[in-house]
């Protein structure tokens, strides 16, 4: 599973520059998530690993218009919470949480578990139907 | 003695008081207190780290206290409200009476998942949602769509016959009658019904739509048939466990109560059945 999100990465770097050349205006970075997401599911031959040793993937994408955003942790919350890792939305933090199972839940969907910070992020996404992610109050 | 009863079986005025009573602790600034409680605790509960409220033996005893704690604040506006339960067993559709513009309201509607009908509906003004993880300020449910049923009686049967309480690790992965109830292993029972309702409901602020406390009281309930069933059994661990709060430690957060407190709800309130 892991290795595809590298590969994306890069691509993704090669989507943004094909889209750029071609439309040669600002603003068409939106559809370049759409590329990337085209070409990953079509080359699942690229090689990569993960952060941590036997942790997520990181990842950087554009999904339904919004940019999602995995990493590792660099202290704080999600390296406590998140399995030393974090997940953003549009640069807001999505309060991510490991089972133990190595299965991942956030705080918009809590009571439900995905394989990986990216299903995750993704799922928020879904449920967000565009809005935007606040900071609760603790 | 307060009797809980199935909320099928509410008379119009049982309904009505018990709306209203929600409306004034809403009003009051008092239920939003209980959202964030919740929201801070299920952010916080850990598989590997403390654990209190979820994903853990004193589950059961912590939304015991939590719902104990709502319902005498209930009690404070209307003395004569107790929490209905909600056995999704038996009323399992979108279109059952708890979903009536008298009671809960319906579902939300497709494009924003907003709910639209009935006391809690955002267009009444009365429900505004504030203590959120977004920007959303209404109430949001879209029921059967992040799963397509919800759990049977044979499902729960199955659950109940467990004889043993929990065991070690004591978290989201254990075996044993807690974790299959919570539903984070096995057929999946209150979990999936959080997952059903969907809106606030599947997430972490849950208990900003009122159904929740429908949903935990009938969790509740089952706690209690499982005790009838195993009268034996007992809560695990008995003590000396890391992170985990065992039958004699302190619930934060109210650090006064002990699972063991919590065991024999009749001290508290009866059920209808």
């Amino acid at each position: 599973m892991s290795s595809n999100v590298n590969r994306r990465l890069v691509l993704r770097g090669t989507a943004v520059a094909v889209a750029g050349a071609a439309l040669a205006v600002p603003g068409v970075l939106a559809g370049t998530g759409t590329l990337a997401q085209a070409a990953s599911t079509t080359d699942h031959s690229g090689h990569g690993g993960p952060a941590t040793p036997g942790g997520p993937v990181p990842f950087d994408e554009l999904y339904q218009g919004r940019r999602i955003v995995g990493k590792a942790a660099e202290g704080g919350h999600g390296a406590h919470h998140g399995g030393g890792f974090t997940v953003s939305i549009d640069g807001k933090e999505l309060h991510l949480m490991r089972n133990a199972d190595g299965t991942y839940i956030s705080v918009i969907n809590h009571y439900e578990t995905y394989a990986d910070p990216r299903a995750v992020a993704r799922a928020a996404v879904d449920k967000l139907r565009g809005a935007t992610l606040v900071p609760i109050a603790t | 003695m307060a009797v809980r009863k199935n909320q099928a079986n509410l008379t119009a005025t049982e309904k009505r008081n018990f709306v209203n009573a929600l409306l004034e602790l809403k009003k009051s600034g008092r239920y939003d207190g209980f959202v964030r409680t919740h929201n801070q605790f299920i952010m916080s509960d850990t598989d590997n780290g403390d654990r209190v409220g979820h994903r853990s033996p004193s589950f059961l005893p912590w939304h015991r206290q939590f719902l104990i704690q709502f319902e005498k604040e209930l009690q404070t506006v209307d003395a004569s409200v107790t929490l209905p339960y909600w056995d999704w067993t038996a009323d399992r559709t979108t279109t059952a009476s708890i979903w009536g513009a008298d009671f809960l309201g319906g579902n939300g509607r497709p494009r924003d998942a907003q709910v639209t009908t009935g006391p809690f509906a955002y267009s009444g003004g009365k429900w505004p949602i504030t203590v959120n993880v977004d920007s959303r300020q209404y109430l949001q449910r879209e029921m059967g769509a992040g799963v397509a049923q919800l759990p049977t009686r044979a499902e729960v049967d199955s659950v109940l016959a467990m004889a043993t309480y929990d065991m070690a690790p004591w978290n989201s992965s254990s075996n044993g009658f807690r974790n299959h109830l919570e539903g984070w292993r096995g057929v999946n029972l209150h979990n999936r019904v959080h997952v059903w309702m969907g809106g606030q409901m599947s997430s972490g602020v849950s208990p900003n739509d009122p159904v929740f406390w429908l949903h935990h009281c009938f969790i509740d309930k089952l706690w209690a048939e499982w005790q009838r069933a195993h009268p034996t059994s007992t809560y695990l661990p008995a003590a000396g466990t890391a992170n985990v709060v065992d039958l004699g430690d302190t619930m934060r957060p109210w650090n006064n109560v002990t699972p063991a407190d919590m065991l024999d709800h009749t001290r508290f309130y009866t059920y209808d059945r």
